[in-house]
């Protein structure tokens, strides 16, 4: 799995409000989640955000509420990875949960800026920096994970397991 | 060969597993109580019967849900999720659920036994580490580890590494469990103890209320779980496992010691948690709301705590004081006992028990310019409102005295 991607670059303790304000919870519509993501950080987020973006962050990316709406924001807005320092432990596994993938690299996250174009190879958890030429290695993921990302998020690859395994 | 010492989280995730585990374990383990509440439920229901097609939940009885984050409904839209939510539960026959006025979601767990020592909890709220005051494992997760849950009765974990809090001494008066915990978001940062477990010791002598506040913000520091062992006067009627307590030599990634014959109040300036500073060092700051409520600090003893400073006085002009109880029995326990005449006498209003506006979704939250000092776990930019508000977060006692003062102030001793 790889992707390319442009960056959007923010800094340590991106909570879950701001991901995702909880005044616009009720509702589970993905676009309508897509279409308030980071506003109140980032304006600019919603209006130019572009299938296939990645987020940078610094440490404790997620921290706050168990929302799995905060990276359901995030990937229906268009967001492919999200590469941070380190990640808050619900968010951690909320992301993966709902297939967006996700990789802890300081050093990449540390070295990258706005604007910059990384590719991602998931396979290989290899982060390449087109705009500098600097490669970065974050831990790969096991098989199985790469296979939950792949189906879509933990319940999809559940169900076709199931699938499998009754078939 | 004697057995490797633990630590609390090791114990019951050991248990669970039926072998010895210890810090940085993956584990696949029974989760004995599951507690969904209103805000994230829709989620967990789409998870089970469109992707899933789970028509039953695995064990009924091991669910609790709750309506308490939007309590009562404050749009037509939520109204709609709530009736599907009540709908579910009766289809699926979930004897445990707390309707709107029944309390926020883990003081309801705590005061109706719904979670017991020893125990692994799941709940969908990030304020789940709120049962380790029972001692129990609790945890916060999304909708789909939830519903993962629901459908299987299990769910996998890496067992926490823990973090030791060591607490010599005893309260000042003026200072409470809230203010420990808000110097600990200051000592630590919000992710202090990411993916960790924090255990309390030194705290036999504290009552159930304290030991709720502090476990729920151990959340606050990216914790997994906090604990403080069960021993104590205040969980003397709870059946606590032989195989769970403190046991000497346990590994721990850190050690932290609190002295609180020296802690003064404390407050978290936003926008974040971690910045916290003594009340004495928070210069001018007028408010225009006071909260006092919530699962962190919405407990009869947090309402008697500030009706006593509150007692025969009147709240400053121009300040709203809004008192919300944590459950329907604090509300009844409270309105039998004076405290909340005392409190409507010094001029606050009385919401719903429930979450109120600490989500910024009803009940009372805070526009453009506003500035609130709540009792609540969060001050992130728009938590409570508009992005352009500013949430200040102290103790009961400390709300009350600013609720008087009209700005952020110490509670004085008496």
């Amino acid at each position: 799995m790889t992707l390319e991607g442009r960056v959007w670059k923010y800094g340590d303790n991106i909570d879950t409000d701001a991901i995702i304000p909880a005044r616009y919870l009720n509702t589970s519509s993905e676009a309508e989640l897509a279409a308030h993501c980071m506003e109140d950080w980032d304006t600019s987020f919603v209006a130019n955000v572009q299938p296939g973006d990645i987020v940078v962050a610094g440490k404790n990316f997620g921290c706050g509420s168990s929302r799995e709406h905060a990276p359901v924001a995030l990937k229906a807005s268009g967001i492919a990875c999200v590469v941070a320092e380190t990640f808050a432990r619900i968010f951690y596994r909320n992301a993966l949960n709902i297939g967006l993938p996700i990789l802890e690299c300081p050093e990449a996250a540390q070295a990258t800026l706005a604007g910059h174009t990384l590719e991602i190879d998931l396979s290989a958890g290899r982060i390449r920096n087109v705009d500098t030429g600097q490669t970065y290695q974050s831990t790969p993921y096991p098989e199985f994970m790469l296979a939950l990302i792949e189906a879509g998020g933990l319940v999809e690859y559940t169900r076709r397991k199931l699938a499998e395994d009754h078939g | 060969m004697a057995e490797r010492a633990m630590t609390l989280a090791e114990q019951i995730l050991s248990h669970a597993a039926g072998h010895p585990v210890q810090a940085g374990d993956l584990v696949i383990v029974e989760i004995d109580r599951c507690m969904s509440h209103d805000s994230l439920t829709p989620e967990v229901i789409d998870a089970l019967q469109g992707t899933l097609n789970t028509e039953r939940v695995y064990d009924p009885s091991r669910v609790a849900v709750m309506i308490d984050h939007v309590a009562p409904a404050a749009s037509v839209a939520t109204a709609d999720a709530q009736v599907r939510v009540r709908r579910w539960v009766r289809e699926q026959g979930i004897p445990h659920f707390y309707d709107v006025g029944a309390g926020v979601c883990h003081q309801v767990m705590i005061e109706e036994r719904l979670v017991a020592p020893g125990q692994i909890a799941f709940g969908t709220d990030s304020h789940a580490t709120a049962y380790g005051a029972v001692g129990a494992f609790g945890t916060g997760v999304g909708s789909r580890d939830m519903a993962l849950t629901l459908a299987s009765g299990r769910n996998w974990l890496r067992v926490p590494e823990t973090v030791r809090v060591q607490v010599n001494g005893r309260f000042r008066p003026g200072v409470s469990p809230k203010d420990l915990s808000l110097y600990l978001c200051g000592l630590l940062g919000l992710d202090g103890a990411d993916y960790q477990a924090v255990e309390f010791h030194g705290l036999d002598w504290l009552d159930l209320d304290g030991r709720e506040t502090i476990c729920s913000m151990t959340t606050e520091l990216g914790a997994k779980a906090g604990m403080v062992p069960p021993t104590g006067p205040a969980v003397a009627d709870l059946d606590v496992p032989e195989w769970l307590g403190v046991q000497p030599g346990a590994t721990y990634a850190r050690e932290i010691v609190v002295d609180l014959d020296s802690l003064e109040p404390q407050v978290s300036v936003p926008y974040s948690v971690d910045n916290v500073v003594p009340v004495t060092d928070v210069g001018e700051v007028p408010v225009d709301l006071v909260f006092v409520g919530t699962c962190t600090n919405g407990r009869l003893g947090d309402l008697r705590a500030a009706a006593e400073i509150l007692r025969g006085k009147h709240i400053a002009p121009h300040v709203r004081l809004l008192v919300i109880p944590a459950s329907h029995r604090i509300l009844t326990a409270a309105t039998a006992d004076g405290t909340l005449s005392t409190l409507l006498d010094a001029g606050a209003t009385v919401g719903t028990p429930g979450c109120g506006p600490c989500i910024g979704r009803h009940m009372g939250v805070i526009g453009a310019g506003e500035v609130c000092l709540s009792t609540a776990n969060r001050n992130f930019r728009g938590r409570m409102g508009s992005p352009d508000g500013r949430v200040y977060l102290a103790s009961p006692e400390t709300a009350a005295a600013s609720a008087l003062a009209g700005r952020i102030v110490p509670a004085t001793t008496r």
